[in-house]
């Protein structure tokens, strides 16, 4: 059961195709018809890849790899290069070769499944709430969803709108009450009123704040208390205007919750998200799905081919 | 990761202290570790570019001076070109003395324009004057209620008449203040993206209706390579007068500022760091440049130090240092220089490197009086040799200082740790720089 069926490439593509011109012009203007692996070539594709984020280190690699597989290459036109290019990219976008892009979550054999959303703050974790909620409600399984972020001014309101244009279920507490409590009660009443799914809101939080990272230990520990399998997700949502930090923002959330998947939001603007390529080489943490605007079917599984082919 | 790039701006300038003087060629190795080290910052491929050219341009044009390492000055001239891209000077805001002075914060979604709206009302509100907070943003589910909450937590009072169009809003909102004696309105504008073309011309026309006096552009300091762009499409669109850098408590190295700075021409004017409503600082330049360069507050370090270090003092320490032969009596020496120098943990906050080295163990600064009165109970001998401290002279220590033995056994272990760690940071060549008496002005 595929639950995502609403890839739109043209969605992606809106907001990027300006840069997305310019990146291809950019490449081709200099290398109309036949080319050769020479350093204005690498140069462009070094400020295409560093311009989307990808971080110096895995733009040196890929490039490394372009030139490798460049050099089995009979045809080297700047069509056939940028092929190759794309190529490389998508094999980088793969936590392991063999595994299928086309993420769907087992939640027949895992109900209630527990979807835990944390991130820092600002990158869209309660959007992506409700936008999820809609979709699975959309594939017609049941879901509830828990206002943990008992922090924030107007979380709790921010959510129950996005709950009632979904139309779940919402847990909520009062501000400022113990957020695990939240979680709780969400996975307690997933339980008991036989939901398919619970889907987790948690407060934003930089990743270099200790005592926060230590609360979403303790809500992960609550959670698996009621259920041992759970949380069965904890997507990590990155903001994809973000640049280099977000690995370290990656490998700190890591540290206190084993991240299952990656959530990339506001794809939809000219920013590439590119230091996903770095999270997923060193963290091995698949993208599952990225957000492409405000609206609540402005979620898309992750497609590395229409991601790459957005990209340059 | 800032260590790292800490480590690696150290190698860099490695490579050039202590050659003498500049070639083409040190300099061109140099300048290609710090393009690295400015690209993983963040700052944009095109800003790096033109900026290492800039570098590069005055630093072969430049005579080293015999009282300078090369390092040195390598350092000084990135860090003035930084510090001058950055802005040169802080930049505050205009608040008229009459009328009403009106405020319009605009930015991409989840930059933190909402809780900047709050702590500038908070600002504003402690020089004493009658802020107004607008909840303009129309389209994120519950942001008028989240601004209202933190109105209210604050007590500036929000003008918001729900979801209708927001020119309305921001308009009716001047009457409303005029009429309810308030001199400054802040005006909280919805998070758009700089290509959606029917919300950037709904922000231009606030603007323009309302006469806005300041229109300040918020961005997250963990934007990556695309910072240029959207700042570049606000600017277009809105000419925005001053930028706000948020969320710099984070560990991002904030070099999107840069990008911005250099791109667009406005001066950065706050810092908004964290969710608490006080936490709101000014802008300084020369700090982010220190940041982006992942130096640590390096240079006001070295100013500090210059105002308070006996020069003759500092260069016996920092030969023993070099030699490893630094003992008890040095440290008392020390202690009671760093004593001038402020508190213990804001001068180890900015050295690079100590953070990490640090960052576990608690900084007590009542300790120093401790230590201070158990090396008075040493004698010579021992404090030069602290290796022939046996249980019986730790017992009689303990006791003559009014410490417990466990006191006594910390300190030692302490000190055998500090040996260490100077000796780590003579190999990076930092205490050079900072003990030195040749210290080069930074002005």
């Amino acid at each position: 059961m595929k639950l995502f069926k609403n890839i739109n490439i043209d969605k992606l593509k809106t907001g990027l195709n300006k840069t997305r011109e310019k990146i291809v012009n950019k490449i081709s203007e200099t290398f109309s018809g036949k080319a050769i692996i020479d350093e204005t070539f690498i140069d462009r594709i070094e400020e295409v890849l560093i311009s989307a984020d990808l971080g110096v280190e895995m733009t040196e690699l890929v490039i490394e790899d372009l030139k490798t597989r460049m050099k089995k290459e009979e045809d080297r036109s700047t069509e056939r290069m940028i092929e190759i290019l794309k190529k490389a990219l998508v094999s980088n976008l793969s936590v392991n070769n063999l595994e299928s892009f086309d993420y769907t979550p087992d939640i027949e054999s895992n109900k209630p499944f527990v979807i835990l959303i944390v991130g820092v703050n600002g990158v869209g974790k309660t959007t992506t709430v409700g936008k999820l909620a809609y979709n699975f409600r959309q594939s017609g399984l049941s879901v509830i969803i828990g206002a943990a972020d008992t922090f924030r001014a107007a979380a709790n309101e921010q959510l129950t709108i996005w709950a009632d244009r979904a139309n779940v279920e919402i847990v909520s507490k009062e501000k400022g009450s113990d957020p695990s409590a939240v979680a709780y009660e969400t996975v307690s009443k997933a339980i008991s009123q036989k939901h398919d799914i619970a889907i987790i809101d948690t407060a934003g939080r930089l990743h270099n704040k200790s005592n926060l990272m230590e609360e979403l230990s303790k809500i992960k520990r609550v959670i698996s208390k009621l259920i041992p399998h759970a949380p069965d997700e904890i997507f990590l949502v990155l903001d994809g205007a973000t640049g280099q930090n977000a690995l370290i923002q990656a490998q700190e959330f890591m540290k206190t919750t084993k991240i299952t998947g990656l959530i990339i939001t506001k794809l939809d603007g000219t920013a590439k998200g590119g230091v996903v390529f770095q999270i997923i080489k060193k963290l091995k943490i698949p993208v599952r799905y990225i957000g492409v605007g405000e609206g609540i079917t402005d979620l898309q599984n992750f497609d590395p081919v229409t991601y790459v082919n957005v990209l340059c | 990761m800032l260590e790292d790039l800490s480590l690696k701006i150290d190698k860099a300038l490695k490579k050039i202290t202590g050659q003498g003087k500049l070639t083409e060629k040190n300099i061109s190795d140099t300048l290609r570790e710090i393009r690295i080290i400015l690209l993983d910052a963040d700052v944009n491929f095109r800003v790096a570019k033109e900026f290492i050219d800039k570098v590069t341009q005055k630093a072969l044009g430049q005579e080293v001076l015999a009282s300078i390492t090369p390092g040195q000055l390598i350092t000084k001239i990135i860090y003035d070109e930084l510090t001058e891209l950055l802005g040169g000077s802080n930049s505050e805001l205009t608040l008229n003395p009459t009328g009403i002075t009106k405020i319009i914060v605009v930015g991409l979604q989840g930059s933190g324009k909402t809780t900047f709206c709050s702590k500038l009302a908070k600002t504003i509100k402690g020089y004493g004057r009658k802020p107004l907070l607008v909840a303009a943003d129309i389209y994120r589910p519950a942001a008028i209620e989240q601004l209202k909450t933190l109105g209210e937590s604050i007590g500036v009072p929000v003008y918001s008449q729900g979801i209708i169009d927001p020119r309305d809003i921001a308009k009716s909102s001047l009457d409303y203040a005029k009429a309810n004696g308030f001199n400054t309105v802040i005006i909280d504008t919805a998070g758009r993206l700089h290509v959606d073309e029917q919300l950037m011309s709904e922000v231009a026309d606030i603007k323009k209706l309302t006469e806005a006096n300041e229109t300040l552009f918020v961005v997250d300091s963990m934007t990556g390579q695309d910072a240029v762009n959207s700042a570049k499409a606000f600017n277009e669109k809105v000419d925005f007068d001053g930028i706000v850098l948020t969320k710099l408590d984070g560990d991002s190295r904030g070099g999107c500022a840069l990008s911005i700075r250099a791109v667009v021409g406005k001066p950065i004017k706050f810092i908004s760091n964290g969710e608490k409503l006080e936490m709101m600082d000014v802008f300084y330049p020369d700090r982010l440049a220190s940041r982006i360069l992942g130096k640590g507050d390096v240079i006001s370090l070295v100013e500090k130090a210059q105002q308070s270090f006996d020069d003759k003092e500092a260069e016996k320490l920092e030969e023993k240092f070099r030699k490893n032969k630094f003992d008890l009596e040095d440290f008392l020496k020390q202690i009671r220089m760093i004593k001038k120098m402020g508190s213990l943990s804001s001068i180890i906050g900015m050295i690079p490197g100590m953070n990490k080295a640090i960052k576990n163990e608690q900084i007590d600064e009542s300790a120093l009086v401790k230590v201070e009165a158990i090396i008075h109970s040493m004698t010579k001998e021992e404090r030069r040799n602290p290796k022939i401290l046996n249980g019986n002279r730790r017992k009689r220590i303990s006791r003559g200082s009014g410490t417990s033995i466990q006191d006594v056994n910390r300190l030692l272990k302490q000190f055998a740790e500090m040996q260490k760690m100077m000796s780590k940071l003579n190999q990076k060549g930092f205490m050079n720089s900072v003990l030195s008496k040749k210290n080069i002005k930074f002005s």
